[in-house]
């Protein structure tokens, strides 16, 4: 077989995999997409002071140390202390909460997930849309609902930055007679602290924060891997000589 | 004594010689390598069974030094995995490694298995390489079942849940097996342990000994090649097949160039896509095992798939299972359900052409399936697609006895 074929065929495996890859990625439901950029360093920081101010009360990241964070985001020390660090002493410590879980599970119906892996588990699209997803809802004990996730138990933690907003539906018919709830889109109601601008920059940043903390070696593996692939490049060339060198009496 | 005075007068001496009286190094290192004579003409698909013995070293070595980290307890083990993957000095290399490695061992097996079907590998009088290789797939799928709930992610969890609940569809005593298998009453911290003395220790046993056996048997009786000649019926005055070129310095050399551009795609998944869109790493598995939430959408890794799209398509839990198991056991009977004279594809009409690539798209059809939820049309297409991989089998003594084949040539068909 002639070597374009094999490189053929090689191509068309990468391709297939890949393809597979894009594919499954495509699959959710249908979320805005959060728009973040991991190498923004700058926007990784605020969305830093975003979760521990706002969110750490409540939700731990137990697997993610302070430390972690502080080397990644440039961060010294003593700005780590200084900033972010509300309810730990040194800075190797993980980000917990001093609430017991059943104790929150009594409070709030069920116990606030860690946010470790959250991004990976369900994807910061998820994450972004759910934290824009709040609108008013009088049955619910905590007056808001959430578009992303019905029925959370979640409060509208952010209601003084982002106002409350409520969801306008609309009544459709499908081809079988049944009624669709179909969601048109939301509409201020009270106003926040934030400008609707501001407020979706708050939450980019959070989720780029909330993205980075589940898998912290992102960047650090596909700078490596850039490495390995040109090595791998140079010692192919070296092989296929020596291959085309030992094959040379082969008739 | 026979030995050492047979090997008087080899211009030898020194520590091999040593050796060699004592244990048959160069004679082992040339009845498998310098004087093993494998058909010139190997193509493309002939470097997946090199490629799994890699992929295998690959899993032993990486899970070396996962074992050293994780711990097998149901309160530690999702915790112990995050402390490997952001903790542990390049442990989220060692463990990417692993969890690609997996995906890539099917990948690759498959790709070896299908080379066997394309050039009738598993005809006389290779029959036991056959078999033998089906045990090594058997074992591997137990071996990546048992690995796979290792994480104690969600995925873990309810995955081994539905599978293991198959055995519980066998009459009386199915409830037995079941209890056997997880030791407990439910998936606990008990099944997590003997799981993994599984993982670790008896399945990588049987598994390099497997392969051991396999090469073994391989090199008894000689590799095929893409024309399905025997090289052995045509040897030179000096006793070496006349096709053959002898695997180390030859074909080790072009496996090397073949192992790292395998190297280069598996190297392309670890660093930039190690999850490759929740199909290697299922996004569900980043939550912890909870046996009060039932994950929405239930689905074993890739691998399984066309398997699970066979077991879903049966209404009855019994018939499913067993229909399962016999799409996994049915490739071991192909050297008899297999009635053509000849062995490779370049040589066989086109009702067996036809039959191949129809049973192949079957099989990646129902693998896509099994990933889907099993509602309205994807289960009759599962169902059509199923009847039509076992008809591959079932109906192959009568399909290979009328296929008409072309002449095979004596010799291999090589072109420089």
């Amino acid at each position: 077989m002639s070597n374009a074929k094999v490189y053929a065929k090689i191509t068309t495996i990468i391709i297939t995999l890949f393809s597979m890859s894009a594919f499954a990625a495509s699959g959710g439901a249908d979320l805005a997409e959060s728009g973040i950029d991991p190498g923004n360093i700058s926007s990784l920081q605020r969305g830093a002071r975003n979760f521990m101010n706002y969110c750490s009360g409540c939700h731990s990241a137990k697997y993610v140390r302070y430390k972690t964070i502080g080397k990644y985001l440039g961060l010294s020390e003593a700005q780590l202390i200084d900033n972010l660090m509300f309810n730990a002493e040194k800075s190797f410590e993980s980000i917990n909460v001093a609430m017991r879980p059943d104790d929150a599970a009594r409070w709030f119906g069920t116990a606030p997930p860690d946010m470790s892996l959250m991004a990976r588990s369900k994807g910061a699209d998820y994450i972004y849309n759910f934290l824009k997803g709040f609108y008013i809802d009088s049955d619910s004990p905590t007056g808001v609902d959430n578009l992303v996730l019905e029925g959370t138990s979640m409060p509208h933690v952010l209601w003084n930055l982002q106002g409350f907003q409520k969801a306008i539906f609309s009544e459709h018919e499908d081809e079988h007679g049944n009624a669709n709830l179909h969601f048109d889109g939301f509409e201020p109601v009270t106003a926040g602290s934030m400008d609707a601008e501001d407020y979706d920059e708050f939450v980019r940043d959070t989720t780029n924060f909330l993205a980075y903390i589940a898998e912290p070696v992102r960047s650090d593996r596909r700078k490596l891997g850039v490495w390995v692939l040109m090595f791998l490049i140079f010692f192919l060339i070296i092989s296929s000589m020596l291959k085309k060198q030992i094959w040379k009496d082969v008739k | 004594m026979a030995r050492i005075e047979a090997e008087v007068g080899k211009p030898k001496g020194g520590l091999m010689k040593w050796i060699d009286d004592r244990f048959p190094f160069t004679e082992t290192l040339k009845y498998h390598a310098t004087e093993y004579y494998a058909s010139k003409n190997f193509n493309f698909w002939y470097v997946f069974g090199v490629l799994a013995f890699v992929v295998l070293a690959i899993q032993i070595v990486t899970g070396l030094f996962l074992t050293m980290n994780y711990k097998p307890s149901a309160a530690e083990a999702f915790a112990s995995v995050e402390y490997i993957m952001r903790d542990v000095e390049w442990g989220w290399l060692i463990r990417y490694l692993h969890s690609t490695g997996a995906s890539f061992f099917f990948i690759v097996v498959y790709l070896h298995m299908f080379r066997a079907m394309l050039y009738g590998s598993y005809k006389k009088p290779r029959e036991l390489i056959w078999i033998i290789g089906m045990l090594i797939f058997f074992v591997l799928m137990a071996e990546a079942f048992a690995g796979y709930l290792l994480p104690w992610g969600q995925m873990s969890y309810w995955g081994a849940q539905v599978i293991i609940s198959l055995f519980g569809a066998v009459p009386v005593v199915g409830e037995a097996i079941v209890e056997l298998i997880r030791g407990d009453y439910s998936i606990s911290d008990i099944t997590l342990n003997r799981f993994f003395a599984l993982h670790v220790i008896a399945l990588p046993l049987a598994l390099i000994g497997l392969v051991f056996v396999h090469i073994v048997a391989l090199h008894e009786v000689g590799s095929n090649n893409p024309d399905g000649v025997e090289i052995k019926e045509h040897k030179g005055a000096d006793g070496i097949p006349l096709d053959g070129i002898a695997f180390h310095p030859y074909h080790t050399s072009k496996d090397l160039v073949a192992i790292i551009i395998f190297l280069m795609i598996f190297s392309a998944v670890v660093f930039f896509a190690p999850d490759m869109g929740g199909y290697f790493l299922e996004h569900a598995n980043f939550e912890p095992a909870n046996l009060r939430a039932t994950p929405e959408h239930i689905a074993p890794v890739w691998y399984f798939t066309p398997f699970y799209a066979i077991l879903r398509a049966v209404p009855d839990k019994l018939w499913g299972a067993i229909l399962m198991a016999g799409a996994v056991l049915l490739p071991v009977f192909l050297p008899w359900l297999d009635r053509s004279r000849v062995k490779s594809i370049r040589y066989r009409g086109w009702i067996y052409k036809l039959s191949l690539t129809t049973f192949a798209i079957s099989f990646l059809i129902l693998g896509w399936l099994g990933t889907q939820p099993a509602d309205g049309v994807y289960v009759l297409a599962a169902r059509i697609f199923s009847i039509l991989y076992f008809a591959f089998f079932l109906l192959m003594p009568y399909y290979t006895a009328i296929d008409k084949t072309k002449p095979v040539p004596e010799r291999v068909v090589y072109h420089g």
